[in-house]
């Protein structure tokens, strides 16, 4: 199977479906003939002109606003956030408005929008810049929350997005975009609520998000050398949520740990591992691990900003106390 | 010429026309006496503890959704404020299903999920009221640009009070409506008190050449006299249909009650004598009435007799949605995701 990169994968997806659906448009800062900072949009105002491909001021609450009311009148648009860090300003737009309006319309109203965006730290771009806000978004009824773990995921469940009726939010890791994973050339789409399965194993699982999953993947290749049997999923979507795969996995295993790259406090990994101890307690051998990114904003220092995020040589060592019997408390 | 119904699509759509006959005013007028009736009707069921929660009243206000939602055809859209009910009146709704939506009840036109301040009436155009001050100035811009996309003529009104002008988001969405030439006017109904505030202490400048900084032509209107609102608009409206929007119009009109219905004592923000003047002098309701009579469209038997018609009508609406279900428990969970 060919091979491209995750920001090859976004193009496409999105190509195919302006193509497919003239309803389909894309706005946001230097999308057009930038094709945005990280040029994942290359090309794509060639093909669809800019009636279709718009840029906009720097004026996130407007543009994402503008969005909403598109989607409300019939349109499918795919609103570019050029960093994810960018979500506080939008919060009324998305939250207030975007993910509400089907429930307060009685059903009468939906908003079939995609708010593209990113997380992922480590690209020495400090506080404002680094964030991993997937967690935020999640806490609100009537977002969809999707987080591709590599090209083929990246471009299955862009095209699912835009195909949703409601608002979606997907984040992809800005420091994957020139990754390349094996994408076939025809069509297919990746279902919501789905998770995948990345490698089996009975002695617990690695749960992991997005960029995660690379890591929870090195993790159990180390682990599987010490003959630790290591099960790694990813949930591709953390809204809704594939509760059933992982609840199954680690009734086989009875140990897990979650891994995401959002601050670990009341974040994604908070939530799953508490959905794991009221639904499969008596499984379990070990409490069930969060891993997130450490609670403190993302410093600039790449001596320092190593340490906040989430490591194979982390998981794995963790994954080991978790084996042995050894109870871990937080940290 | 009468509004023209649903299906109405954008190549058949009439242009707009200014009104000129005895059907037309007298829909405007019963359109205005239908507000207020609502109104009425409205604060009686909150002060009688029949409403849950709150509610804003648009009473005094009339003559602006009026005069502009009469110069809309249904496939208008407009975005409506948490002083709503006047808006979604004037763009076509039925008493029943308000009412029920006021009550809670598995009728109302959002089964009773969005209440006063989110009522939304998609099949006129009603993209719904908001209860973000300014929260629904992106989607009324958003409105017309899909208009735009879509080469359709549908104009958009996005209603919102002047408090809602400290807003930044109206400064992003007006630079881009005015750069994208989108068919958007921008109502600003100006009632001079931002909630318990008066206007003049929050708003520097002029509030009109904060529109025509970005080049979209503004006008002010009484908005008391909906003779003045829909001729204003109608123009408007036309133009913005041959894409030479967005537009701009400050409305200056007066809310009779306060903030919310529960806003009883408000002397320590305005007197007693300014509300006394704007209801005995200005009233709009009053004063199309006079001019009704003195033009001889109607007789006083008449407009008696039509105000009455519309007393029973809203008695009616009341009486059936306080007897009508609440929805299902089951109901609680579900429009969370559309299909």
């Amino acid at each position: 199977m060919r091979e491209i990169t995750l920001s090859q994968a976004v193009n496409e997806a999105i190509a195919e479906e302006m193509r497919r659906d003239p309803t389909v448009f894309l706005l946001g800062e230097d999308v057009a003939e930038a094709g945005t900072p990280f040029k994942v949009l290359s090309g794509l105002v060639e093909e669809f002109g800019t009636e279709r491909i718009i840029d906009t001021p720097i004026s996130e609450p407007g543009f994402v606003g503008l969005a909403v009311g598109a989607a409300m009148t019939g349109a499918r648009p795919i609103v570019d956030l050029m960093f994810g860090d960018f979500l506080y300003l939008v919060m009324d737009q998305l939250c207030n408005q975007a993910a509400k309006q089907h429930y307060m319309s009685g059903g009468k109203l939906s908003v079939p929008m995609v708010l593209r965006t990113n997380l992922g730290a480590t690209r020495r771009s400090a506080a404002q810049h680094s964030q991993s806000l997937q967690a935020l978004v999640a806490h609100i009824p009537g977002l969809k929350v999707a987080l591709p773990s590599s090209a083929y995921e990246a471009k299955g469940l862009m095209k699912t997005a835009i195909r949703d009726n409601n608002p979606v939010v997907i984040f992809e890791d800005k420091l994957m975009y020139q990754d390349k994973a094996p994408v076939p050339e025809e069509e297919y789409l990746i279902p919501f609520g789905e998770a995948n399965i990345k490698r089996e194993g009975t002695d617990i699982t690695l749960i992991a998000t997005s960029s995660m999953v690379q890591v929870a993947e090195k993790a159990a290749e180390t682990l599987a050398a010490e003959g630790i049997s290591a099960e790694v999923i990813d949930p591709r979507t953390i809204v809704p949520l594939d509760e059933a795969t992982l609840i199954e996995s680690v009734k086989k295993t009875s140990r897990a740990i979650v891994i995401d790259e959002g601050h670990q406090s009341y974040g994604v990994t908070s939530e799953i591992a508490s959905r794991l101890n009221e639904k499969a307690f008596y499984h379990l051998d070990a409490p069930v691990l969060r891993m997130g990114a450490m609670d403190v904003p993302v410093p600039f220092s790449p001596a320092l900003e190593d340490l906040t995020v989430p490591t194979p040589e982390g998981v794995a060592a963790a994954a080991r106390k978790l084996c042995s019997g050894e109870l871990i408390h937080a940290a | 010429m009468a509004k023209a119904k649903a299906q109405s699509t954008p190549q058949s759509k009439p242009q707009s026309k200014p009104k000129t006959n005895t059907e037309d005013y007298m829909r405007m007028y019963a359109q205005m006496v239908r507000i207020r009736t609502f109104e009425d009707n409205a604060n009686q069921l909150y002060l009688s503890a029949k409403m849950p929660g709150l509610t804003h009243m648009y009473s005094g206000e009339e003559a602006v959704a009026v005069g502009i939602c009469e110069a809309l055809t249904d496939s208008d859209r407009i975005t409506s404020t948490h002083r709503g009910h006047g808006h979604c009146v004037a763009k076509g709704a039925e008493f029943r299903e308000m009412f029920c939506e006021l009550l809670g009840k598995e009728e109302g036109y959002c089964r009773g999920k969005g209440g006063s301040m989110h009522i939304a009436d998609q099949s006129h155009g009603n993209l719904g009221a908001n209860a973000i001050v300014g929260g629904s100035m992106g989607i009324a811009t958003g409105s017309a640009l899909r208009a735009k996309l879509q080469g359709s003529d549908d104009v958009t009104v996005c209603f919102f009070g002047d408090g809602a002008t400290a807003q930044g988001l109206w400064y992003e969405v007006m630079n881009m409506a005015a750069l994208w030439k989108l068919p958007v006017i921008y109502a600003c109904e100006n009632n001079g008190y931002s909630e318990y505030t008066k206007t003049e202490e929050i708003a520097a400048g002029s509030i009109m050449a904060r529109a025509e900084a970005f080049g979209i032509e503004s006008h002010q209107v009484d908005g008391q006299d909906v003779l003045a609102v829909n001729e204003l608009t109608q123009k408007l409206v036309a133009r913005a249909r041959k894409g030479e929007g967005p537009f701009f119009m400050e409305l200056m009109t007066y809310r009779y009650h306060g903030h919310h219905v529960g806003d009883i004592n408000r002397a320590y923000y305005r007197s007693k004598e300014e509300e006394t003047d704007w209801k005995e002098n200005r009233d709009p309701i009053v004063r199309f009435r006079s001019w009704l009579v003195a033009e001889g469209i109607a007789t006083e038997e008449e407009i008696e007799a039509l105000n009455a018609e519309i007393e029973t009508d809203a008695a009616e609406a009341v009486a059936y949605a306080e007897a009508a279900p609440y929805p299902d428990a089951s109901e609680v969970d579900m429009h969370v995701y559309a299909d």
